[in-house]
């Protein structure tokens, strides 16, 4: 089985450390994983943008023209690249900051997900690149949440890991959200 | 090779580079920062100090190659890197290294050009690479890792090649591959039998024979000598040292053929194609010099259409149309390398698409 997944937002919303989170929760799983960023010259407010691959066997291209799912933080990142997600696909939406109103993607699954919200009721909007891990976690079936559990003490570095417990609690309400 | 999960460690192509250079013994690295390069020097100034080694970020990237000219001259391991501005303002370097039979890696992590151009991937330097940049008719063995595990085991065999045919070796890829991470087996050195490094510089009074290091050579015939000895070796690099990667040729009616990045990519449009039930293979060389002409001369012979992709206009499509047979067609997909112009599988399928076609059977052998 392979598995590819992209996410798209702002620089700041933690876009780049989400795909790596994913990817070390893949690599737990024995995967092999491909992860290529793109990103502005900005350090935050520029555009950031990873797209994930994992399989059992090759992982194949790197960049992905038609994802199997898109993870889309921000309004920009929405209007860009709704349109290429893959026929059958899902684009799992950050509902806070996106307005999908009078946008018809035919043939892919939209999914909305108060991403912020959930991420300021859980006490911290930078939680936001958790809360839509667990929101494409819950989604895609592709990743077991013990995996990214234990991928978030590669992923963060050590002076974080006191924050491993909230961010984890953040991805539990990111697929909560899903389930409904 | 089965490896288990604990073994892979996840690192940028760049990374891996370093990582592997440290392995195979580089001890000194010299280099100037550029993007999308910048990794590099950036994990050895870390490093390298503490394994024994040298880093020198130098005033220059001429600065850079010539201190690489130096410590090869010295007997040690060594190793410089830039991107396309800078590999510019190396070939003088690495012409001298050429002409002096001195080995040493070059890493050139291609970007857009020419001039300052862009940051974004580029394959726009692989003539600049593999028909050797600088002056005086001369090559280097040129290495296109396609994955991150390639870029750590390449640069590993650059090290020996280099050693072992006393010429400069370089690893050349572009952003894709130097900026993406992947889950990558840091195999050990590999144990290989290196010649005696009779290139050391050699003075007098450590006994004769000296040893002078140079490139230059004014006695009768001397120059002409150098250059048959040069020809004679590139021919034993062509006879023993073509890597490449093939994929479901055998009953092909249609070849794709790229390196490095575009090379991954096409990879997925060829396994699209297959599902779509075309007979279409993938032929990727992974030495640019030698280029594996045998093995397209020998595959050119059943399949008489080839796609050449590439991230530029189209440099590669000459080595490939100089080494399949005359009545075989060499189809072209290129994108000028920049910001929003690397291929997707899809796209490439497009152009599999448009190109296929199956040749009637009365005109096969």
């Amino acid at each position: 089985m392979r598995y590819d997944v992209f996410f798209a937002g702002y620089g700041g919303q933690g876009v780049l450390l989400a795909g790596n989170l994913l990817s070390y929760a893949a690599i737990h799983e024995g995967k092999n994983v491909s992860f290529f960023p793109a990103y502005g010259v900005e350090k935050r407010g520029g555009a950031a943008m990873c797209t994930v691959v994992f399989a059992d066997g090759d992982t194949g291209s790197p960049v992905v023209g038609n994802p199997s799912v898109s993870v889309l933080l921000n309004q920009l990142s929405f209007d860009k690249y709704s349109v290429k997600v893959k026929q059958g696909g899902v684009c799992i939406v950050n509902s806070s900051l996106v307005e999908t109103d009078g946008v018809e993607l035919p043939g892919v699954e939209v999914v909305l997900v108060p991403m912020n919200q959930i991420a300021l009721d859980m006490g911290d909007v930078r939680m936001v690149n958790m809360v839509a891990c667990g929101a494409y976690m819950e989604k895609s079936g592709a990743l077991k949440s013990a995996s990214l559990e234990a991928a978030l003490k590669k992923a963060l570095p050590e002076r974080n890991h006191k924050l491993i417990p909230a961010n984890v609690k953040a991805m539990e309400a990111g697929a909560r959200a899903v389930r409904g | 090779m089965q490896t288990t999960a604990a073994e892979k460690i996840f690192v940028k192509g760049n990374e891996a580079v370093a990582m592997a250079a440290i392995e195979a013994g580089c001890r000194c690295y010299f280099g100037y920062p550029i993007t999308p390069q910048s990794d590099i020097p950036e994990y050895l100034s870390r490093e390298l100090p503490g394994r024994g080694g040298e880093f020198i970020q130098a005033e220059s990237e001429i600065g850079a190659i010539n201190m690489l000219l130096g410590a090869s001259a010295a007997g040690t391991r060594a190793m410089t890197s830039s991107s396309g501005p800078g590999i510019s303002l190396k070939q003088e370097g690495i012409s001298y290294m050429a002409g002096s039979e001195l080995p040493g890696v070059i890493v050139d992590i291609m970007r857009a050009g020419p001039g300052l151009g862009g940051i974004d991937a580029s394959q726009a330097d692989y003539w600049q690479a593999t028909r050797g940049g600088g002056h005086g008719g001369y090559r280097i063995i040129v290495l296109a890792p396609a994955s991150v595990q390639e870029m750590y085991d390449l640069t590993m065999l650059a090290f020996d090649l280099s050693d072992i045919y006393r010429m400069p070796a370089m690893v050349l890829a572009d952003s894709v591959v130097g900026q993406m991470k992947e889950s990558v087996t840091p195999n050990p050195r590999p144990q290989v039998a290196l010649p005696a490094k009779e290139w050391v510089v050699r003075g007098r009074s450590e006994g004769e024979p000296q040893n002078v290091v140079k490139s230059l050579y004014l006695g009768d015939g001397e120059m002409e000598a150098f250059h048959w000895k040069m020809q004679a070796r590139y021919q034993e690099l062509a006879d023993n040292e073509c890597r490449w990667e093939e994929a479901q040729t055998s009953d092909a009616e249609l070849i794709v053929t790229a390196f490095g990045s575009t090379a991954r990519i096409a990879k997925t449009a060829v396994a699209m194609a297959r599902e779509a039930g075309m007979k279409v293979g993938l032929m990727r060389p992974i030495t640019l010099f030698p280029f594996p002409r045998k093995t397209f001369a020998s595959l050119s012979e059943r399949c008489k259409l080839f796609l050449d992709i590439e991230l530029s206009t189209g440099q590669m499509i000459d080595d490939v149309r100089l080494s399949v047979a005359r009545d075989a067609d060499v189809a072209f997909y290129g994108r000028p390398p920049g910001a929003g112009s690397l291929p997707t599988p899809e796209e490439l399928f497009e152009q599999i698409k448009k190109n296929y076609r199956v040749r009637p059977e009365q005109s096969r052998i």
